[in-house]
């Protein structure tokens, strides 16, 4: 059996009436790559200041890397690395001065320092830059510099708060690509938040759901989807009449039916022959110019649970 | 915990003083005030700088000047810039945190201060030759060194406290502004308001004391001060409160 990088057992933080986290309980096995995903203000920020030991839990409890969250959060802090909602560099400074820092932080000494500050940079293309203040570089160069803060002392464990959060879609994609690298180089575990679900998808072995501080989901990503997500089918066309909506309703395999502008989705109970379906369609008058069937993504499943959640909470 | 304090030192100084981007510090700044310290006051004091018994108390009026530009952007500047919840995200302990924002602050002042009583000397000597190498005497150099030491850690120590709650530099300083003029203006403000007989006696006291009861009083009254405010910022500082903040 793994052994848990994180295990937390009903942990909570309030602030006044607000359940920031909400009784959160989940294991995170080690070597991994631990998706949290969830909206904003869902409590991701609040439940990685908990696990480091920056708050404290209202109730429950937190065990990082076998350490107790409130009696031993600085071994905690010791052994791993944290890129925040911000990447904490000081702009100032190098992108090498701010490297030496954290390296001198975790009292590397100054040979390995100089090797692994050249290690990293390079490894995300960014040696020749290092004498820069980083205050004149772009975001994703920035973001990538953190990223690489992060993994200076070689920690066990890392906690990425949105790491591609207002990052343009190529500089997301250089970073993602860099992450997934370095994550394979190093061997570590990583708690990733994010609410790019492809992200997630792509980077993630385990994804837990949170929304207004509760966990709605947890498992692998394809696994979510099984017991989740089921099938759906989408159709592209014109004449999408009540009347119908109403028809497919009336079927037996049919969950629910949604319209948008000039698609029809369709969810399903399971994997059927929808030619049938279909058919019916085109003899009700409806101009069908496209049909797919497809199983949900995890962003659709992600988007289930929390409007769901939403409609429980009102 | 002696590096740890260090490492935070490393950082203040190369983030003030050694980055050209900075508009707080920079060597120029640097150079200005030692210029102005180790050559135009010596010049208007003449030969006095090196010998006047009081200049020790002088002396450690000026580090305030320096280590206010530091010290206020130690917490305050960290949060504006977001760099702060990173840094308590890491190993470093409260101590070495809040002893290194301090201990940093009070060497710059410190050591930019030597160099300029250095330098002073050496103008004095130029400008003012006798023929022998003129230099403070030895007490009144040690105990100037040690009166600095004392106010820069006052100064650093109530501006940790006040950057540790204020939301920008720009805050932190003009709350720090206010209360060193608070603290300069009030006493003298208040003598204006005492009865005329209080007032003479006053006056009475200072013309017929003894300057180095001035010196030890003061001194003493610097290090009890110190050490009231360095225990006061330990129990204020306090990581969640911080991010909270």
């Amino acid at each position: 059996m793994m052994e848990s990088a994180i295990r937390t057992d009903k942990l909570t933080r309030y602030f006044g009436k607000v359940h920031a986290v909400n009784e959160v309980t989940f294991e995170v096995p080690s070597g991994i790559v631990f998706g949290y995903l969830g909206p904003n203000g869902s409590g991701k920020t609040t439940t990685i200041r908990l696990l480091l030991g920056l708050l404290e839990p209202t109730g429950g409890q937190a065990h990082v890397l076998g350490y107790d969250t409130e009696s031993q959060a600085d071994q905690i802090r010791n052994h791993s690395g944290a890129l925040l909602e911000n990447t904490g560099l000081y702009e100032r400074m190098s992108a090498e001065d701010n490297l030496e820092f954290y390296g001198r932080v975790w009292k590397m000494n100054t040979g390995d320092r100089k090797a692994r500050i050249q290690e990293l940079l390079s490894s995300i293309g960014l040696w020749d830059r290092r004498k820069e203040p980083v205050v004149e570089w772009s975001r994703g160069m920035k973001q990538k510099l953190a990223v690489a803060r992060v993994l200076m002392h070689r920690p066990r464990l890392v906690f990425l708060d949105e790491p591609t959060a207002g990052l343009d879609p190529i500089a997301a994609s250089a970073l993602r690509e860099d992450l997934e690298n370095l994550v394979q180089q190093q061997g570590l575990t990583v708690f990733l938040t994010t609410h790019n679900l492809s992200e997630a998808e792509r980077l993630c072995q385990q994804v837990a759901v949170i929304s207004h501080g509760k966990l709605l989901a947890i498992g692998a990503p394809e696994e979510l989807g099984e017991r989740e997500r089921g099938f759906h089918l989408i159709i592209s066309g014109d004449g999408f009449t009540p009347e119908v909506i109403a028809k497919l309703k009336s079927n037996v395999q049919v969950l629910n039916v949604h319209q948008r502008d000039h698609q029809l989705l369709i969810d399903l109970k399971e994997d059927i022959n929808t030619a049938p379906m279909v058919q019916m369609l085109v003899s009700s008058g409806v101009a069908v110019d496209e049909v797919r069937k497809d199983r949900a993504s995890l962003e659709e499943v992600f988007l289930k649970m929390v409007e769901e959640e939403e409609k429980n909470g009102q | 915990m002696v590096n740890d304090i260090w490492t935070i030192v490393w950082k203040e100084w190369h983030e003030v003083v050694f980055t050209r981007k900075n508009p707080r510090g920079g060597i120029t700044y640097i150079l200005i005030i030692i210029a102005l310290l180790g050559i135009f006051m010596p010049l208007q004091f003449s030969s006095m700088w090196l010998t006047n018994s009081v200049q020790p108390i002088l002396w450690s009026w000026l580090p305030i000047f320096l280590a206010i530009s530091l010290v206020t952007d130690a917490f305050a500047g960290e949060r504006e810039r977001h760099t702060l919840e990173t840094l308590l995200a890491s190993r470093l302990s409260d101590q070495a945190i809040l002893f290194g924002k301090i201990a940093a602050a009070v060497l710059y002042a410190w050591l930019i201060t030597f160099i300029s009583l250095l330098i002073g000397a050496v103008t004095i000597n130029i400008a003012h030759p006798t023929g022998s190498f003129q230099f403070y005497p030895a007490g009144n150099l040690v105990i100037g060194l040690a009166f600095v030491l004392l106010a820069a850690l006052l100064v650093s120590t109530i501006g940790v406290l006040v950057s540790l709650r204020a939301q920008s530099a720009r805050q932190a300083y003009q709350r720090m502004s206010l209360a060193l003029m608070a603290l300069w203006f009030i006493p003298m403000l208040g003598v204006q308001f005492l009865p005329a007989s209080i007032q003479s006696q006053i006056a009475g006291l200072l013309t017929n004391i003894n300057p180095q009861q001035v010196v030890i009083w003061v001194g003493i009254f610097l290090l009890a001060a110190d050490v009231v405010l360095i225990f006061f910022a330990g129990t204020r500082f306090k990581r969640t409160q911080l991010i909270l903040d």
